[in-house]
């Protein structure tokens, strides 16, 4: 086998042949050529990947004061709190942290839906991105329920219970998944157990997801691919410096809630501690989980609801063909960009009759608004995929921004 | 860009008024301005101990604060001695001893508050069947938090002619249902304050809503005091690196 040459003298040298990391920081984080008209959307892809090690530092810390069982996980959990030194802040950050890290990845994956990251060749890793969400999905859920307070108890009872509506092994399926005949120490301590282990699994997940971001280079606003070096900048210290700077106001919004309103955006009966006699008038999980539910809840058959729910995830995973229009960008497809922000809109609305009671008038917007959710991927996209005419594309990223400076193009020029 | 960016951030420091995201449509509580509110809110001792003596003279007899320690009391303002001597009025089973006996002592500043009840049964027996909770994290447990207590507590009035009250229940309008099994606890001048304030039914309130949002948020002072300082460094930091970021893009274009 060849030695990989390099530029390197010395010490640097010697290591690098061995060992490539020099080279390696350097091809993948300094030199590497990236897109010079990246949006601050584009932060939101490091700051994921920041949030995840602060949730592996704080949860680390938290999991060596904290027990997994029944009968002490809440008192550990409020021990934490007033005994432990800064034991209030680490476990603030974690909570909130979670929150932030929903916050960030839907934007993230908002940005991929509008500038269409998700197309050739970036099919894989954009998968690998829903197999995150996915993973992301699990490791709260099974978070959420480690403080064992009301909603935790409760809200784990109804979500595993969905499983009993498959036909004939759903009760089976039930039953190993508490580890028992019902929620109790058993589940909480295999919860436990999982929550350690998925964020591991996650960064495994993040390490192939950037793997293939570097084959092809990020996509950009104009969604066109880099056709010189005159379309791209060093990472190093363009975008350093530009995610730093994102990092700073992530920071603001993100101990802002950990230290001047950390339970903003948590239920109040989590502070309850679980009773498996006494059910909360409206058991309802975490914001970030609410569209889904809202679906999940939106059909009066259970099957079909769970079904429905777990069709709301799958289906991002084949959208690179069900969206197989040439153009990426939005801003040079005047129809998607419609259907888009409704569906952005619609996101929103799904999220809040998630947490209204499934009654009444309700019933009838989360019915319309499920139905756009699937609408939209299954009949909009392919359809706009046949028909929709883009707008005329810039011949590249460099003279885009060169003709933005002097006209206001590029949007008087429809195309045919 | 960036007076935009300043007002998102103004917008959404100010939205944290509303304490919770669950609490939206609570509409029906009128809301209080408490000296814990906001980024420079800190608890006001004073009433944290006035708050502790209606709590030990009033609901004590009904509600513990079980995740309270005796030392914690320091926080609002007692001595070592007087932690002492405000520990050993309580009594705590201990043990076993060097015979295998359990035996009854006086409890250290290190022990945790002992509740009235022995167990969740005897409670419910002493109160009509009804469950009195734990005080320490009512404050956070419930929508609303402190003004939801504050309420509540206030929330008794006269049973309106056609309401059906059940036996032992009290009516009280904030109550989910109208009908609580507590009783009224607190009236004008139930309580004769050490420091000499005078003891309307709102001020007692006041004081005990404080003394439980305390319980339920010890590390509210100091959580605040590190986090103005933590915010004022990101802001400055914040405003360097996009001056920074600004200088080594200028010649990108
Ligand atoms: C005579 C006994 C008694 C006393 C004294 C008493 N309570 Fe209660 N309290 C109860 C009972 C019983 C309940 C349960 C009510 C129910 O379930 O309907 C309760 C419930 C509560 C609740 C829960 C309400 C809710 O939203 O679920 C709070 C808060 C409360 N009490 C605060 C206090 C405070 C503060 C004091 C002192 C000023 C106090 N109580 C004094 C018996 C008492
Ligand atoms: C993918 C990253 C992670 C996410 C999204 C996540 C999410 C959550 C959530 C939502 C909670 C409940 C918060 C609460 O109400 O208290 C929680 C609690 C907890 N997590 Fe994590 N977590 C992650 C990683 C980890 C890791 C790596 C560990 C360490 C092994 C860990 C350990 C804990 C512990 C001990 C608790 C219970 C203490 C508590 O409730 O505050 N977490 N997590």
């Amino acid at each position: 086998m060849q030695v990989k040459s390099n530029n390197y003298t010395g010490v640097k040298k010697w290591v690098d042949e061995r060992l490539p990391v020099f080279s390696f920081v350097e091809d993948n984080l300094t030199n590497y050529p990236t897109p010079k008209n990246l949006s601050y959307f584009w932060n939101f892809g490091s700051l994921a990947g920041i949030t995840l090690v602060i949730m592996i530092v704080t949860g680390i810390l938290l999991a060596m004061q904290y027990t997994a069982n029944s009968d002490l996980a809440f008192d550990s959990v409020e021990r934490i709190m007033r005994d432990v030194n800064n034991g209030w802040l680490l476990r603030y950050l974690h909570m909130n942290g979670a929150h932030m890290f929903f916050i960030v990845v839907y934007i993230h994956i908002f940005r991929g839906l509008y500038y269409g990251s998700y197309k050739s060749p970036r099919e894989i890793l954009w998968m690998l991105g829903v197999t995150i969400l996915l993973l992301m999905m699990a490791t709260a859920f099974m978070g959420y329920v480690l403080p064992w307070g009301q909603m935790s108890f409760w809200g784990a009872t109804v979500i595993t219970n969905l499983f009993s509506a498959f036909p004939i092994i759903g009760e089976s399926i039930v039953t190993f998944l508490w580890g028992g005949f019902s929620v109790d120490n058993p589940t909480l301590s295999r919860f436990f157990v999982l929550h350690y282990l998925l964020p591991f699994a996650i960064v495994g997940v993040v390490v192939l997801h950037i793997v293939a971001l570097h084959m092809h280079g990020s996509n950009n606003p104009l969604g066109i691919d880099v056709k010189s070096d005159g379309d791209t900048i060093p990472f190093h210290p363009y975008y350093t410096v530009k995610d730093y700077y994102g990092l700073g106001v992530f920071l603001i919004f993100y101990l802002g809630l950990v230290f001047f309103a950390p339970n903003f955006l948590g239920h109040p009966d989590n502070y309850i501690p679980a009773d498996p006699l006494v059910t909360p008038a409206h058991i309802v999980p975490e914001w970030y989980f609410l569209p889904f539910y809202a679906i999940l809840r939106a059909v009066p058959d259970k099957l079909m609801g769970v079904l429905l729910m777990f069709s709301a995830v799958a289906v991002l995973f084949i959208l690179p063909w069900l969206d197989t229009h040439k153009v990426r960008s939005s801003q040079f497809r005047p129809y998607y960009k419609q259907f888009f922000w409704l569906f952005f809109v619609n996101c929103f609305v799904l999220g809040w009759v998630g947490a209204m009671p499934a009654e009444g008038i309700y019933v009838t917007i989360s019915r319309i608004a499920t139905a756009y959710y699937f609408i939209f991927f299954l009949v909009i996209m392919p359809l706009l995929s046949k028909f929709e005419k883009g707008r005329v594309l810039p011949s590249s990223i460099a003279s885009s921004v060169l003709s933005d400076k002097f006209e206001s193009a590029p949007d008087q020029s429809f195309a045919k | 860009m960036k007076i935009g960016f300043i007002k998102y951030i103004l917008i959404f420091f100010l939205s944290f008024h509303s304490i919770n995201l669950y609490s939206a449509g609570k509409a029906d509580l009128v809301e209080q301005k408490w000296p814990f509110d906001g980024f420079f809110g800190r608890f006001d001792q004073s009433s944290l101990q006035r708050g502790f003596q209606v709590y030990r003279e009033v609901c004590a007899g009904c509600h513990g604060i079980r995740l309270v320690s005796f030392r914690d009391l320091a926080a609002l303002g007692y001595t070592n001695d007087d932690i002492k001597s405000i520990a050993s009025e309580y009594e705590i089973e201990d043990g076993p001893n060097d015979e295998g006996e359990m035996f009854t002592r006086f409890a250290k500043p290190s022990d945790k508050f002992v509740g009235p009840y022995r167990n969740k049964n005897e409670a419910r027996a002493s109160n009509n069947g009804s469950y009195p909770p734990d005080l320490s994290l009512i404050v956070k447990a419930r929508a609303g938090g402190a003004d939801y207590l504050y309420n509540l507590l206030n929330g008794y009035k006269e049973v309106p002619e056609n309401f059906r009250l059940n036996d032992g229940m009290y009516y009280n309008t904030i109550y989910p249902g109208k009908q609580i099994a507590m009783p009224q606890p607190i009236y004008d001048d139930m309580v004769e304050y050490e420091d000499n304030t005078p003891a309307s039914q709102d001020q007692i309130i006041r004081d005990v809503t404080s003394f439980l949002a305390w319980t339920a948020e010890p590390e509210l002072d100091e959580r605040k005091s590190i986090g103005v300082r933590v915010l004022l460094f990101l802001f400055l930091l914040t405003l360097m690196l996009y001056a920074v970021k600004r200088k080594i893009w200028r010649d990108v274009e």
